[in-house]
């Protein structure tokens, strides 16, 4: 890890269950009070890391930067390493660690790219804890935060630390958590509601399913939190009707929290009522958008309604009401506990904390993946997710869901967090980035979001109703090799009458699939127009099925697999297609390692 | 159960971390099979039962057999966590009956690490 | 002439399935349970199609009364929403995952084939009453992408011709 700019040292603690239980965290505190004695809190910061594998060896410190490694250290110990070590330079040898000998043949979690780079915040429980013992939950410091926020905190002070903190909204948009709740706490109108959303639609995105799975409680009192800030006393979680472990854990993760007084009346005896119910959803991805989300909790239709008022002021039922995203909510607790300047020191200067990322397509490690704001593309995808399997070659990365862009081979080094995401045409989204590598067409990919957003539009307004059509039957035609010159332009003038002037975020981010894939791949959208040809060997209509010559090898790979005989082969002689027997399945295409059919 | 004090919380979490950790307490091993949707999907359900099966058959009283949710790496699932008393926990991945069978008799009894299904040793870092 | 023979005689075949109104009685419960806010219409629908497969009309009807909620507004929540059908299904339903994820690892092949042996598309039911197949945004399961699910079970890593393997375990 490196070190952080505004301080001079880092210990780092290990927090792994071993240590805890042999007391790192008293020594974290005497170390703290130390550092207050000789005022050297805003030098040297202590970090809490993850098990470093000796546990035996425990409580462990290591010393940053000169990677001091330290053994058993005890409370009382502490004097003498911030006296000797962190003022005076001076090593501190009898506590240095000397046995080499407990390292084996298996990795560290930290030296191990896909663990070791990953910094947990929202997914601190995972593993960890069984998601439907309330207990285990509250041994991670589980429901502290609502206990500090409730008697040390006032509401205001509550959203004062919120906006402190720097917490932006997790489902896509970005928008400030502490500003929206300010706004809906101002209206005095009740009863209020907080809302949950856990509607994730996003193909390929399966973080919030994850945080409802396995740890369903950090939702529930990140929702009761906001609760009291904003002066609501009900509380929803819409989930997905595609989720029913989400539903059930989270189901009993109300009833323990009820049966514990930590929901219903009088909350921990501080006159603070609160309460949750689930709402399922049935299936729509429109019932993401906010306004939906509250008609379909309402029993009706879910579509989108235009704003203002917003829903802060006239929400569910017509009434003040908050809404924020299941990993927004997951947040909270750590926040609350270890303060807004904790948060706010992670990431970058305008998006703060962690994202959590749903990994998959074509990458090695494909998974769950938290990792702080600023993080670059080419880390996410290379070191934490091992890179592209099969030897191909990065092509673009997907981020966004159908709201978002693609991001071409030559741009992994952009960072990610709201500003940067959108500078480059693609956004945050709820966080799903599809890997894809150079076998996947992205006309075909543009044309299966565009297929999607046509599926899922609700129809209400007309440019994402019809427009969206229009654009998915063009792209249609360019893929079967009907496509004619001018097309192009036409499709970039269409998205953006599409992206201006529909109503909700789903038709105003609908095109953005296609818009991206054209300013990146260009060239792969003339070649299907022009040369009638798709480079990537996806389009069936626009591959000729001719075995090239002289990159056969001769190795029958695509004789064995065709399932129509239309392959001709003998040993040691180049294969070639009978087209009056092909099926254009691209079974031949996918199985020669040498590219030699096109 | 009862409604709960600010104090209360506390004591929880103290007894917790009792059971949670395994040092100085009655436990000597305990097993954590991830079973998100997608662990189950790959088969977690079958490691638990089996697990279940073995502690019950060689009557160990001193290991925990418990679950939690997804363990993030999708791709090698199922994942299950093995934690022996004064050591760190092994992540195992692509678990199966057969190799379940192997860690449960060569780590969770023998205390050795069957480095051959090893992912990792030791646990994930918390944000600074 | 033909087509509207086919469409009548598609009608006569649904009413002949429909539900009888003994049958509709195991409604009561759910009007009990949920009568009195309009907000609880999609709980109640979900139920209802729990217990019998789908919610043909004369089901949205019996609800419509019972929770005093208009037919016509049922009627447009159901066909709003995807996970709600109004036509018999299959014994068994298949549930393609065409998520990105499955889509990129090729989920569109095992569609093809699908389409192709068992003749039915996406939304339909084969003829013999054996399959539904529905396509499904993301099963969360992209680490064995491409999956399907058939009934409760999720099958992974599935190739074109695995699919009829698999297939031919659900008669």
């Amino acid at each position: 890890m490196c070190a952080s700019p505004y301080y001079r040292m880092q210990i780092m603690m290990c927090a792994g269950t071993g240590c805890i239980a042999s007391g790192s965290l008293d020594v974290k505190s005497a170390l703290e009070r130390e550092l207050v004695k000789r005022n050297l809190q805003n030098e040297v910061q202590i970090v809490m890391t993850g098990c470093n594998g000796f546990c035996a060896m425990g409580p462990l410190v290591v010393i940053y930067p000169d990677g001091i490694f330290y053994n058993q250290v005890k409370p009382e110990h502490a004097p003498v390493i911030v006296e000797e070590h962190i003022l005076k330079g001076r090593v501190v040898e009898k506590l240095l660690f000397k046995d080499e000998t407990v390292k084996g043949r298996v990795p560290l979690m930290k030296d191990i790219g896909f663990f070791g780079l990953q910094r947990l915040i929202v997914l601190r429980n995972r593993g960890l804890i069984d998601a439907e013992n309330i207990d285990e939950y509250i041994a991670r410091d589980g429901y502290g935060a609502l206990a500090k926020a409730v008697t040390e905190m006032t509401p205001e002070q509550v959203i004062e630390e919120v906006k402190k903190s720097g917490l932006r909204g997790r489902g896509g948009g970005g928008f400030p958590t502490g500003l929206k709740w300010e706004e809906c706490r101002r209206y005095d109108n009740f009863p209020k509601y907080t809302i949950c959303n856990g509607d994730e639609g996003d193909p390929g995105a399966f973080m919030d399913r994850s945080v409802m799975e396995g740890d369903p409680h950090s939702v529930l009192e990140g929702m009761a939190i906001s609760g009291y800030a904003i002066g609501a006393e009900q509380g929803y979680i819409y989930v997905r009707a595609e989720y029913p472990l989400a539903i059930q854990r989270l189901q009993k993760a109300i009833e323990d929290a009820r049966s514990y007084g930590l929901l219903g009346k009088n909350i921990l005896d501080k006159g603070f009522n609160f309460d949750i119910a689930i709402a399922p959803g049935a299936g729509a991805f429109v019932c993401g958008e906010s306004t939906a989300l509250m008609y379909s909790i309402e029993g009706k239709r879910g579509m989108p309604r235009i704003k203002p008022p917003r829903s802060a002021e006239a929400g569910l039922w017509n009434q003040p009401t908050n809404l924020n995203n299941v990993e927004t909510f997951a947040n909270l607790n750590p926040i609350i506990l270890n303060g807004a300047d904790w948060f706010a020191s992670i990431g970058t200067e305008n998006s703060k904390g962690t994202k959590v990322f749903a990994l998959t397509g074509a990458v090695v490690n494909v998974g769950l993946v938290e990792v702080p704001m600023g993080t670059s593309l080419k880390t996410l995808i290379f070191d934490i997710g091992g890179g592209i399997p099969k030897k191909r070659k990065f092509k673009a990365a997907q981020i966004g869901g159908p709201s978002g862009g693609c991001i071409p081979l030559g741009m992994e080094d952009v960072q990610i967090d709201y500003e940067s995401l959108q500078g480059v045409g693609a956004m945050m989204g709820s966080g799903g980035v599809v890997v894809m590598d150079e076998a996947t067409c992205m006309v075909d990919t543009a044309r299966f979001f565009t297929n999607f957003s046509v599926d899922e539009s609700c129809g209400k307004c007309t440019p994402c109703r019809e427009g969206l059509k229009v654009m998915f039957d063009k792209l249609t035609d360019i893929v079967e090799g009907r496509g004619q010159e001018g097309d192009v332009e036409f499709l970039i003038e269409l998205g953006h009458h599409i992206n201006n002037t529909s109503h909700c975020g789903l038709g105003k981010s609908a095109a953005n699939p296609v818009l991206s894939t054209i300013r990146y791949f260009r060239n792969e959208y003339d070649a299907h127009i022009r040369d009638k040809h798709c480079p990537a060997l996806v389009c069936p209509d626009l591959i000729d099925f001719v075995v090239l010559e002289d990159k056969c090898k001769m190795c029958g790979m695509c004789f064995k697999n065709c399932p129509s005989d239309a392959i001709v082969w003998e040993k040691k002689k180049v294969a070639w297609i009978d087209h009056s027997k092909c099926t254009k399945c691209r079974t031949c295409i996918m199985n020669c390692k040498f590219g030699a059919i096109r | 159960m009862p409604k709960i004090s600010i104090e209360d919380l506390k004591r929880i979490k103290e007894e917790q971390i009792g059971k949670m950790v395994l040092r100085g307490g009655q436990y000597r091993a305990k097993v954590t099979v991830h079973m998100g949707t997608c662990g189950i999907a790959a088969g977690a359900r079958d490691v638990m039962s089996l697990f279940r099966e073995l502690i019950a058959e060689k009557d160990m009283q001193d290991v925990i057999l418990t679950n939690s949710g997804c363990a993030g790496l999708c791709a090698k699932e199922p994942m299950i966590t093995v934690e022996v008393v004064d050591t760190a926990p092994v992540k195992y991945v692509l678990v199966d009956r057969e190799k379940a069978k192997k860690i449960f008799e060569e780590h969770v009894i023998g205390g050795h690490v069957v480095e051959d299904y090893a992912l990792a040793i030791g646990s994930e870092t918390m944000a600074v | 002439m033909q087509e509207r023979d086919a469409i009548l005689k598609r009608k006569v075949q649904d009413s002949a399935e429909a539900i009888p109104p003994e049958k509709l009685l195991l409604l009561e419960p759910i009007i009990e349970k949920y009568q009195g806010s309009s907000s609880y219409l999609i709980p109640a629908l979900k139920e209802a199609q729990e217990m019998f497969g789908y919610l043909p009309m004369e089901v949205q009807r019996k609800l419509s009364m019972g929770l005093n909620i208009p037919a016509p507004h049922i009627y447009g929540v159901v066909t709003f929403y995807s996970y709600f059908t109004i036509t018999k299904r299959g014994r068994h339903t298949i549930r393609l995952c065409l998520g990105t994820a499955c889509y990129v690892k090729g989920s569109k092949q095992i569609l093809e084939i699908i389409n192709k042996e068992v003749g039915i598309n996406v939304g339909e039911t084969s003829k013999d009453g054996r399959f539904t197949l529905e396509a499904v945004r993301c099963l969360g399961a992209c680490g064995l992408a491409p999956v399907m699910m058939i009934g409760e079970d999720t099958h992974g890593n599935i190739t074109p011709s695995a699919t009829l393997n698999i297939l031919e375990g659900y008669q």
